[in-house]
């Protein structure tokens, strides 16, 4: 009944007209490499990610300046050193520095000598840096105090945080990919469905034998073909740009597949039941805005509030950036094959609706 | 068996009667003109049989089918033009015909079949940047892909340039030479003339006329008459000075005299050559299907000149305000 030939037919001409539009083009494949660009300029690496803290050192021994270089090697906080002719209250103020630390002239000396001493630091409490800029100097002294007293670290930390600068772009791949595999399939089914429908194309293709199922079917495998792209060009930039950590399995093959599945059957679905384009082009954006920025594409839900959270959990696209996560950041393949599950079971429901609900002809 | 056979068929969209029970059969290798107003209920007929829509009532055999119950059967005899035909906007009619010819497992050459419909110039051109009369050329081209023995054409060449229209005739001429089966509807009655075996004029979803374009003239027409331009003097002196019946009008000062015998002619211009009277140009003439189809799907003009008030789809007294 269903026809290899009939949808490899539907599939050469949707896909050429897809590739003559170079608007869809561009919205299909380049647009998500740039705001992968973006994203990943704005958050990884130098830049904005880095505190400074400025510094006035009245102590002319050595133990300032390795404890101002341990400052600098923990790569959060960035110590600018200024003269200490200057009044550091009033040069503060002038230039808008959020956070300060006066050394005091005897640090070596009574750091050598085993005396307390004390070191002043300004932190505004308006500003988002001073609890990190505490924190990282508190972690210094620590490590300064313990070694004077020939201590010795019995915790330490191996840097792997969640949410650190360095990894974000690690989430922000998944993310984006999560995004293109959503909103390329389901904005062209939304439009081409209604659109379809309402200049009588698909009484005209009902004329021919080509049937309802091969149509979606041709249509899933182009947007699958769109996303393996999307994704191959994604991690590359990914890479290569901004040195993400991805990890690349066969895991990924289920998810590119299966994601452009439903969201092109979904796009199909709001297309149908919708009268006519303008409000299937509403339906569209009502139901993917949310997916949109919700689902984890641009950050992770753990930075949203609470209800988001569990308002996320309903999103199909929040199963699929997920499990991409779960297979390219975490390798929790436990997590991914969930994911998987939950995706399919989704996929197959919205897909059957599509093609069920879904006129060739009218009555 | 008929290749098309409809019998009582109706449909309805809420209160109004699309088609209100028409039955009628096409013959095998015949060109059958569907003609009517816009509105008549032509496209509804049409897609009932092709299987797009659903008829209310009566029954509707095509190729012995079904066409609703059976329509995935039934298109792959059958070829359609639809009246509003649209394509996907970035393909060539090249690889449109292409693309059929796929769905529908067949081997065709583009080349010839764009040949056929005068559309080679353009056969790489897309779709969206056709213009209106090569789009429904590009429908034409597909309508033939599969071969069909039985062809819908619903208004194949509305909006064509007179050239493009007699190639389209060329094209349906040769179908009909080779034994295919075509209903056509179309606004041109020459075109219905020139290219149906018989015809049936709707209007208002029922059928008001049908045969051969000449039984329907000879039935519903008024026969010979002959015209003569001249004053209303010249009208009263042929009818006081005749057995004739004389009409005049008065807008077009045309003096029109139905024709019983041939010989009625010269009777009448006897008596206006004797009457003194001046007059101008003369003819005999006879109803065309033009006369004959507004005498049919039109209600009389009234005062203001306007038509009258379409109890179907208007309000009474709509012209008054
Ligand atoms: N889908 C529909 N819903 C409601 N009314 C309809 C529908 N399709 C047709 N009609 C009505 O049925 C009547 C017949 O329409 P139809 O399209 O069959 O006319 P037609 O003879 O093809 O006219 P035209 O020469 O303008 O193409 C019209 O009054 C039209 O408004
Ligand atoms: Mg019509």
């Amino acid at each position: 009944m269903i026809s290899g030939k009939r949808i490899l037919a539907d599939f050469k001409v949707y896909s050429r007209g897809f590739l003559r539009n170079k608007f869809g083009l561009f919205f299909g494949l380049i647009f998500p490499v740039i705001l992968i660009m973006i994203f990943g300029a704005i958050f990884s690496g130098g830049g904005s990610g880095t505190i400074y803290v400025y510094a006035q050192n009245h102590d002319d021994g050595n133990v300032s300046a390795q404890y101002l270089s341990a400052i600098n090697s923990t790569k959060t906080l960035q110590v600018i050193t200024i003269d200490n002719s200057v009044n550091f209250t009033e040069y503060m103020a002038q230039n808008s520095i959020e956070n300060g630390l006066v050394i005091p002239n005897d640090f070596s000396s009574n750091y050598a000598f085993r005396q307390p001493v004390n070191l002043t630091i300004y932190t505004n409490p308006s500003g988002s840096t001073g609890g990190t800029v505490l924190g990282v100097i508190g972690a210094v002294n620590n490590q300064f105090n313990l070694n004077a007293f020939g201590g010795f670290t019995l915790i330490s930390i191996s840097q792997k945080t969640v949410g650190s600068q360095e990894s974000y772009i690690d989430y922000l791949v998944p993310g984006l990919i999560g995004f293109a595999i959503l909103v390329n399939p389901m904005f062209s089914l939304v439009e081409i469905s209604s659109m379809y429908k309402k200049n009588k194309l698909f009484k005209q293709l009902s004329l021919t034998p080509l049937t309802k199922m091969e149509w979606l079917t041709s249509k899933i495998l182009w947007y699958i073909v769109l996303s393996a792209a999307s994704f191959l060009l994604m991690t590359a930039v990914g890479v290569a740009l901004f040195g993400a950590n991805i990890n690349l399995t066969v895991w990924l093959i289920p998810f590119l597949i299966i994601g452009p599945m439903l969201f092109a059957s979904l796009g199909m679905l709001i297309g149908t039941v919708t009268k006519n384009p303008e409000t299937a082009g509403v339906i569209g954006n009502v139901v993917t805005f949310p997916m949109m920025f919700l689902s984890g594409t641009f950050f992770p839900i753990a930075f949203m509030p609470e209800y988001l959270q569990t308002f996320a959990h309903i999103l199909p696209l929040f199963y699929v950036v997920e499990g991409l996560n779960n297979v390219m950041v975490y390798q929790n393949y436990t997590g991914a094959v969930i994911d998987l599950a939950v995706i399919t079971v989704i996929t197959v429901v919205v897909f059957i609706l599509a093609v069920k609900l879904f006129k060739w002809r009218e009555d | 068996m008929f290749p098309i056979e409809v019998t009582e068929l109706r449909k309805n969209y809420g209160d109004l009667k699309a088609v209100d029970g028409i039955s009628f059969n096409v013959k095998e290798g015949e060109v059958f003109g569907l003609l009517g107003p816009n509105g008549a209920g032509k496209t509804t007929t049409i897609e009932i049989m092709e299987g797009l829509r659903e008829r209310d009532g009566g029954d509707v055999k095509i190729l012995g089918l079904d066409p609703w119950k059976k329509g995935y059967e039934l298109h792959k005899k059958i070829g359609v033009i639809p009246q509003e035909f649209t394509f996907i906007e970035k393909t060539t009619p090249n690889e449109a015909i292409k693309y059929y010819a796929d769905l529908f497992n067949v081997k065709v050459n583009p080349d010839e079949i764009l040949k056929d419909v005068l559309l080679e110039e353009s056969s790489k051109t897309y779709f969206e940047e056709l213009s209106g009369g090569q789009k429904r050329k590009t429908g034409l081209a597909l309508s033939l892909v599969n071969s069909p023995e039985l062809l819908f054409l619903d208004e194949p060449t509305t909006g064509l340039d007179p050239n493009a229209r007699r190639a389209i005739w060329e094209v349906i001429r040769g179908l009909k030479k080779k034994g295919k089966t075509i209903i056509l509807t179309t606004h041109y009655l020459d075109e219905a003339q020139q290219l149906s075996d018989r015809v049936a004029i709707m209007d208002h979803g029922k059928i008001v006329a049908s045969g051969t374009t000449a039984e329907i003239i000879q039935k519903h027409g008024s026969g010979e008459q002959i015209e003569i331009y001249g004053n209303e003097k010249l009208a009263e002196y042929i009818r006081g000075n005749t057995e004739l019946q004389v009409n005049y009008d008065k807008n077009r000062n045309l003096i029109t005299i139905p024709l019983k015998k041939k010989i009625d002619a010269l009777a009448a211009l006897a008596a206006a050559e004797q009457s003194g009277i001046d007059w101008g140009q003369i003819q005999t003439r006879q109803d065309s299907l033009d006369d004959v189809f507004i005498k049919l799907v039109s209600e009389p003009l009234d005062e203001q000149g306007g038509r009258g008030v379409n109890q179907n789809t208007r309000k009474k007294g709509f012209l008054d305000d």
